[in-house]
């Protein structure tokens, strides 16, 4: 009997994702035993034409990581969904949008001007441009083509499971090729993590107080944190509370704040907004000026309440950057 | 200015959702009804029990689902009949229109306001300059505007079902 059919594929990440299959470790080898991997450019020889040449549907699963940036990954998604029968978003940018969707807060010719003029490190006086379609010894040649804003995969696809994180616990991922093996899946539509905050691993829950009172929000380098002690209550902003748990709190045994990359529990809909809400609480004072003070030690509410998932927001990005 | 309690039909008629408490604002907007007060009736009123029952996920899908504005009434700063609750609708208020500015939404679209129960006339004034200010603005459409940004991604799904009726499967 032949193995199921597996397939990996990467679109806008940054390749954490495909580490992350590799911090298997020993069990990669469990994997690779009871699978084929049909697919996987990062990692193995194979072409798109490969893919095209299969039958629909003759892989069983597909762990597609990394946002939807270009239309080249857009075509990938869509050929990978005609050919897997269970389509997986891995990692936090095909979960939620990642680190990429940061990029909704600008558009596209905002974006291009910079890496192609403004930045620092360019020099570009004749203002080169990559081409969309371009002549060469009378072959016309074509590139993709960034898209106006970045997706998430759901928002591209239709999506059978996530695989949440930044990246995903290997310990995720081994749990769900077993479960895809074995036939045993949720509802689709499932996250594959446990669905509740990160609090609830944390080995420091027990030090969270009751009520948090925080005259001042402190960023990660400005204080030596007591590694033993909830970290919001010594005035990090920590997105644990408001965060999907799965990740076994690994960042806080750092010593540093959850940032919020298993994306939200499954009853909450918009992530930046539910950790503005509990954050803002927190802050000290019934006086405006009191209250404006401690909140302004969150300099970038954006990037910080959506650094993993502003293409999921429910507004999708800034709003005037668009048109 | 024309009188916002008539203005015209037809053109831009802003919608704005509108969070009001329970104990206060809710009941001078029924004082402002039961007086007779004409104001913009371009409100769509939410009873909440408290401002401080607002989840900003509130705010994010009012916006997201067509709202061109959206206010917010609670008790005056003491008069909370829970106690602590519009205090912590303050807070979560000057963070979100903090972040909703980086987002791009205007100022004037999003409005915290303390009406007690006895001030009709003051959820009068506060619905029509708001009406006013947002009619200025003219409309946000997030839905239009979606529509919209995915107008990008209308053909390649068509491509790479045509490409596939060249490459016949194994």
């Amino acid at each position: 009997m032949s193995k199921p059919k597996i397939g990996f594929y990467w679109c806008a990440s940054c390749g954490g994702c495909e580490e992350s299959v590799v911090d298997l470790a020993e069990d990669v080898l469990v994997v690779t035993g009871a699978v084929d991997i049909v697919f996987w450019p990062c990692a193995m020889d194979f072409k798109k034409k490969d893919v095209e040449a299969m039958a629909d549907k003759s892989i069983v699963a597909t762990l597609l990581n990394g946002a939807i940036r270009s239309t080249e990954q857009e075509e990938m998604a869509h050929l990978l969904r005609r050919k897997s029968q269970v389509l997986i978003a891995y990692g936090s940018c095909a979960h939620t949008g990642g680190i990429p969707g940061l990029a909704n807060q600008f558009n596209r010719e905002q974006i291009m001007k910079y890496v192609y003029e403004d930045a620092p490190t360019m020099v570009n006086e004749q203002k080169t441009y990559p081409l969309p379609v371009s002549q060469d010894g009378g072959r016309e040649m074509k590139l993709p083509v960034l898209h106006n804003i970045v997706r998430a995969l759901d928002q591209v696809v239709d999506v059978d499971y996530y695989i949440p994180g930044c990246p995903p616990s290997s310990k995720l991922l081994k749990e769900a090729v077993l479960a895809l093996l074995s036939g045993k899946l949720p509802p689709k539509g499932s996250v594959l993590a446990p669905d509740n905050a990160v609090c609830q691993e944390c080995t420091r829950n027990d030090t969270k107080p009751q009520d948090i009172s925080l005259t001042e929000f402190k960023r990660p380098h400005q204080i030596i944190a007591d590694p033993e002690k909830c970290l919001l209550a010594q005035g990090l902003p920590c997105m644990g509370p408001a965060t999907r748990g799965g990740c076994e709190a690994v960042c806080i045994k750092g010593n540093m704040p959850c940032t919020g990359c298993y994306g939200p529990v499954s009853h909450v809909q918009d992530h930046g907004a539910k950790i503005l809400s509990y954050l803002a609480s927190t802050a000290a004072g019934k006086e405006e000026k009191e209250i404006s003070k401690t909140l302004g030690g969150i300099p970038d509410p954006v990037g910080t309440f959506y650094r993993y998932g502003l293409a999921k927001c429910m507004l999708r990005g800034k709003v005037s950057s668009h048109e | 200015m024309p009188d916002p309690a008539t203005a015209t039909v037809g053109g831009f008629e802003p919608r704005i959702v509108a969070f009001f408490c329970n104990w206060c604002t809710y009941t001078a907007a029924d004082l402002a009804g039961v007086s007779r007060m004409k104001y913009a009736p371009n409100i769509r009123v939410i009873r909440l029990m408290c401002s401080g029952r607002l989840d900003p996920q509130f705010v994010m899908a009012a916006f997201a689902g067509g709202a061109d504005g959206v206010l917010i009434g609670g008790c005056h700063p003491g008069d909370c009949h829970y106690v602590e609750g519009n205090y912590k609708a303050l807070r979560r208020v000057r963070l979100l229109e903090r972040m909703l500015g980086d987002l791009g939404i205007e100022k004037d679209r999003f409005r915290l306001e303390w009406i007690s129960a006895s001030e009709g006339d003051r959820v009068k004034a506060v619905v029509n300059e708001m009406v006013e200010k947002v009619r200025a603005l003219g409309p946000l459409d997030m839905p239009g505007k979606h529509l919209e940004w995915d107008k990008e991604m209308e053909e390649l799904e068509a491509h790479v079902n045509n490409a596939q009726q060249e490459v016949p499967a194994r």
